[in-house]
């Protein structure tokens, strides 16, 4: 077979597995495992052929006409160069251990069918906008993905967080799509063409009219797919779903699919330095703001979620400065930790009870009930916070190399403040990332109190795919110096600079938080907290439906608990207020969104109601007037109807004598 | 022409008795031509138009008090008075054959036959409060409206209009039946037709409550016993024969459709048929 | 004789019978008021063919037929009205005319006039319907 055709294999499978599994989820319930883990491992396989295959040397591209459409064209078409490759391969991965790691974790949950579907057409989504070489194409999978996300976001529909999340994640990503849209037509316009490789040509050779307007609205989209600020707020709410969504949907793919289509399209980015430096600020407050509101979450989820808007922050941020190669290699070591974060995370919250770190860090022991949860996530963090030689120390520094490259202005046409800002607040971030992951850490695996409780041992597939997840992010870096032929070409090494002080910084925020622990640690037993689930025999996902169900009623709200031996609280003080609630953007959003929409349908509702029905009503009300009026004259008695007719024929009588007098 | 006789004599004693000379000049002038207003005044009465006038005051009485009085027996009775009156003025138009066919239909036959219907209908005798319904006022002002136009355009089209009296009778006997049998022969005898198919249908319709007794045994029953209930709460005097004495005699009558029992005495149809015939 | 006082008697008649017919009560007296109609009418038809028969030279003599004729059929149809009456008499125990008022619309319908057929069922029913749709 060639290339191309097991490219178009690629996506192709796992949508005919979710096809298969909805019609058969019912009718065959024993065909739905196999349905949903064997396409999404065969395409994962393929995706490593066509890698392999393509090897990072020149794009594949084949295309051909979907229909004629009398303008600009709409093409089926591939493009595959090493990004494209490798991103593939990460979602198959991922995809494929989370479909395996769902057979465990949903093993008893009745709409487990329908959920690995959706979770297969999210893949074949993914992968299409992974390899499309067209716009209208890609936004095709963008669109899918949306709105699986929002499915399966709403797994747990029965509680009220979850249905809230599924509506605020769809309209948020929603609010960015539509200028993505705008943006997209406007660029095919421009370029004369939907295909990537055209609108490359033509932004080459300065074919673009309205580079900045362009970049901007296309920028609006991706920071609502990838969760930057101001359009992020949806992701942490989002974790109201399954944890294996949150690790395929919310950290691994679709949240990438943002700086993706950057990555893909970056030299129209590039063509403005206004867009450039918007981009720069935008990944900045992303990147400290979710660093700050990691550290003062008490969900365990939530803490994860926070953390990959902060590192998609640094991917956006190397794309602001340029350099789409480290951004694309912090994705592919990012994917691989967060998912092995979030699926160990899910372990934990099976095996605890709860998804509450107030509540763990009081529970003795319960590292010793998930060993390898415990190896794994220390793996996962080490490498969150960028400590060599674990994968997420090669990326981030490539990142922060690139950042310092262009704030020395050693490249040319990208704005040097712009580097100057990711490289700080690359650094900043740094040292919270550090702080974060070791409160994780330690609030998670190193509680004193009660034993923990015993809920058996996790099911093998849970846990055997902690252990796949954790060789890339062990061992990832190594690919550093082979992988710098498929980016662009450019070095992916760390320099010596970075490199020291981004450690120092992280190793500074892990060490602090170490101190700060154990000043506070000492307060938890006055405290008693935590609320388990009322279920622990049950599988994964109704544990976790129900520790998310009762976080709020347990502890006064879905994110934060009044824990005084938090030390994340000692380290925030006073900010610890706001970062626990995302610094309020949330409320600013409904003064400036959900509060006027509610007011503009309350006075629609009121036009509806108080003046367009009392039309209507006036209309039926009117002739059921004048039919009660007549209906009363239908009183049955001859006498007066007889009296009625007598009447009138009075009445034309004098009328026609008058008349035919002439008076 | 004995009859003509005796209606001429009656005009004339009129005529006579109202003051004679003025009405000789006036019939006198009227046999010359019938549209010469200025020989004729309004107020130049005839004996004629005197006791015309008289006895058209008496009818309108009489049919005044019969649309109006509250016993329904004394209604009938006017309503001979307005009839007879209506037969006078037959009379004294000169038409007399139909004033005699007036006296014997009308006042022989129908009001008769009008004082069985109340009979039989259980009329009450006496006052009754309740003779005229709620529509009173409204039929007063369509009656009234209605006689305002009318009189304004008899009035207005035969103000000068006059009736030539003199001479041989419009309505003896005989031209009355010459012109009956030579020109209107036929429709006479579809009129008889008429009669007969009268006939016929007051009989079915008397007879129809007892026509199909096998079939419709007990709906009729029914009805006739919730006729019975309502009239009992109607308090009818009842002044001859309780209610609960012609209800036994009534059901075995609808049960059994032997012929027999129509001599038990039921009020209606047995006793209206003969006097159908006799109207007729 | 001036021929406008039996035209009027003879239209004061019709609509004194006029008012009997719109007024009475009783199914009887109504029709001796449409017979004092009838009678005005035949007035009518006598004078103007005694006028006519003085006026013009041949006469076929058509209001003194037709008189005769409106007496023949007023007998004929107080025998059927009598009937009628009777019957209905008869089957509802009254021969007031306001109380007959089956034809009557919706809840207005009074009890003498409603039969034992079954037809409070169905008001009420109606009656239920229209509630329905009304609060609807």
């Amino acid at each position: 077979m060639t290339t191309t055709t097991l490219a178009v294999l690629v996506p192709l499978l796992p949508f005919l597995g979710a096809a298969a599994g909805l019609l058969l989820g019912r009718t065959a319930p024993g065909f739905v495992r196999p349905l949903a883990v064997l396409p999404t491992l065969a395409a994962f396989v393929l995706a490593v052929l066509v890698a392999l295959r393509q090897g990072g040397g020149r794009s594949i591209d084949a295309a051909t006409e979907l229909t004629p459409t009398g303008s600009v064209p709409i093409e089926l078409a591939l493009h595959i160069d090493g990004f494209a490759a490798l991103v593939a391969v990460l979602v198959g991965l991922v995809a494929t251990c989370v479909q395996i790691y769902s057979t465990g974790y949903l093993r008893d949950d009745a709409r487990y069918p329908s959920y690995a579907a959706l979770v297969s057409l999210f893949t074949s989504a993914m992968l299409l906008v992974v390899y499309s070489g067209d716009l209208m194409v890609l936004l095709v999978g963008w669109e899918i993905m949306g709105i699986c996300s929002y499915f399966l976001v709403g797994h747990y529909w029965e509680t009220p967080e979850a249905r809230a999340a599924s509506i605020k994640a769809f309209l948020v990503t929603k609010l960015g799509d539509v200028p993505f849209l705008i943006g997209i037509f406007a660029l095919a316009v421009d370029a004369g063409s939907f295909r990537i490789t055209t609108v490359l040509g033509a932004v080459a050779s300065g074919g673009l009219d309205h580079p900045t307007l362009i970049a901007l609205l296309l920028l609006a989209g991706v920071a609502g797919k990838s969760a930057q600020f101001p359009l992020h707020t949806w992701l942490p709410d989002a974790m109201a779903g399954p944890t294996p969504v949150s690790a395929l949907i919310h950290a691994a793919t679709m949240v990438a699919a943002g700086v993706y289509f950057i990555a893909r399209l970056l030299p129209v980015f590039a063509a403005s330095s206004a867009a450039l430096l918007v981009m720069a600020v935008m990944a900045a407050v992303t990147m400290l703001g979710s660093g700050l509101a990691a550290l003062a979450q008490d969900d365990i989820k939530r803490v994860l979620a926070y953390s990959t808007i902060g590192q998609l922050g640094y991917m956006t941020g190397a794309l602001a400065v340029g350099d789409r190669g480290a951004a694309v290699f912090h994705l592919l070591s990012h994917g691989a930790f967060k998912a092995l974060l979030f699926l160990a995370a899910g372990v934990i919250i099976h095996a605890a009870g709860t998804n509450s770190l107030a509540a763990t860090s009081r529970m003795k022991g319960l590292r010793d009930r998930v060993p390898d949860a415990y190896w794994t996530m220390t793996v996962a963090l080490l490498a969150l916070a960028a400590i060599p030689p674990f994968s997420g120390f090669f990326t981030k520094e490539a990142v922060l190399g690139a950042a310092e490259h262009v704030a020395t202005g050693h490249a040319e046409g990208i704005p040097g403040a712009a580097g100057w800002i990711v490289l700080v607040t690359g650094l900043l971030t740094a040292l919270l990332t550090g702080a974060y992951a070791m409160r994780l850490w330690l609030l998670a695996f190193h509680g004193r109190g009660a034993e923990a409780p015993d809920h058996g041992k996790q099911p093998l597939a849970m846990n055997a795919v902690l252990w796949l997840l954790a060789v890339p992010s062990l061992a990832f870096g190594l690919a550093t110096g082979a992988l710098s032929d498929w980016f662009d070409g450019r070095d992916l090494t760390p320099t010596l600079t970075t490199s020291v002080l981004g450690t120092g910084l992280a190793l500074v925020g892990g060490l602090v938080t170490y101190g700060a622990w154990k000043h506070t640690t000492a307060l938890a037993a006055r405290v008693p907290m935590g609320a388990v689930a009322a279920h622990p025999e049950g599988d994964a996902a109704q544990v976790e439906a129900e520790a998310l169900a009762s976080h709020a009623p347990a502890y006064g709200d879905v994110a934060a608990a009044p824990d005084p031996a938090d030390p994340g609280r000692l380290l925030l003080g006073p900010l610890h207020r706001h970062a626990a609630v995302g610094f309020h953007l949330d409320a600013v959003y409904t003064t400036l969104f959900v509060r006027p929409v509610q007011a503009g349908a309350s006075l629609v509702r009121f036009l509806d109601r108080e003046v367009v029905d009392t039309y209507v009503h006036g209309a039926g009300a009117v002739p059921r007037l004048l039919g009660a009026a007549v209906r009363r004259a239908q009183t049955g008695n001859v006498q007066t109807y007889v009296s009625a007719l007598l009447a009138g024929t009075v009445v034309l009588a004098v009328a026609a004598v008058l008349v035919a007098t002439g008076a | 022409m004995s009859l003509t006789a005796a209606a001429a004599t009656v005009a004339h004693t009129a005529t006579t008795a109202a003051g004679a000379t003025v009405a000789h000049t006036a019939t006198t002038a009227a046999g010359a031509t019938t549209t010469a207003a200025d020989a004729h005044g309004f107020l130049s009465p005839t004996g004629v138009e005197i006791a015309f006038l008289l006895v058209g005051l008496v009818t309108l009485g009489a049919a005044i008090v019969t649309v109006t009085t509250r016993q329904l027996v004394h209604a009938a009775l006017w309503l001979v008075v307005a009839l007879g009156g209506l037969a006078v003025e037959y009379l004294l138009l000169t038409a007399e054959f139909i004033a005699w066919v007036q006296v014997l239909i009308y006042v022989g036959s129908v009001v008769v036959l009008l004082l069985f219907g109340l009979m039989l209908t259980r009329a009450p005798i006496g006052r009754s409060p309740d003779a005229d319904s709620g529509n009173r006022w409204a039929a007063l002002t369509v009656a009234i409206a209605s006689a305002a136009a009318l009189v304004w355009v008899v009035v207005d089209a035969f103000r000068t209009t006059w009736i030539d009296l003199d001479g041989a009778a419009a309505g003896s006997t005989e031209v009355t039946g010459k012109a009956l049998f030579q020109n209107w022969v036929l429709p006479f005898e579809a009129l008889s037709v008429l009669l007969l198919a009268a006939l016929v249908g007051a009989i079915v319709l008397s007879r129809k409550a007892k026509a199909t007794p096998a079939t419709a045994s007990t709906p009729s029953g029914l009805s006739v016993s919730a006729a019975r209930s309502a009239k009992a709460a109607n308090t009818t005097p009842a002044n001859e024969t309780p209610a609960t004495e012609t209800a036994p005699n009534e059901m075995p009558a609808t049960e059994t459709p032997d012929s027999g029992t129509a001599d038990n005495g039921t009020p209606a149809g047995a006793t209206a048929d003969p006097d159908k015939g006799g109207a007729l | 004789m001036h021929l406008t006082y039996p035209a009027v008697l003879s239209a004061l008649l019709f609509c004194t019978g006029l008012y009997g017919v719109l007024a009475r009560r009783n199914a009887i007296l109504v029709l001796m008021s449409v017979e004092l109609m009838l009678n005005a009418v035949n007035l009518n038809l006598v004078a103007f063919d005694v006028w006519l028969s003085r006026a013009a030279e041949e006469t076929l003599h058509s209001g003194q037929a037709l008189t005769l004729f409106t007496i023949a059929i007023a007998a004929a149809e107080i025998g059927i009205g009598l009937a009628i009456v009777l019957a209905v008499y008869r089957n509802r125990g009254t021969s007031d005319i306001d109380k007959l008022r089956d034809t009557a619309e919706g809840p207005d319908s009074d009890g003498p006039d409603s039969d034992g057929r079954g037809t409070d069922g169905l008001d009420s029913e109606a009656l239920a319907a229209q509630k329905a749709e009304a609060t609807a």
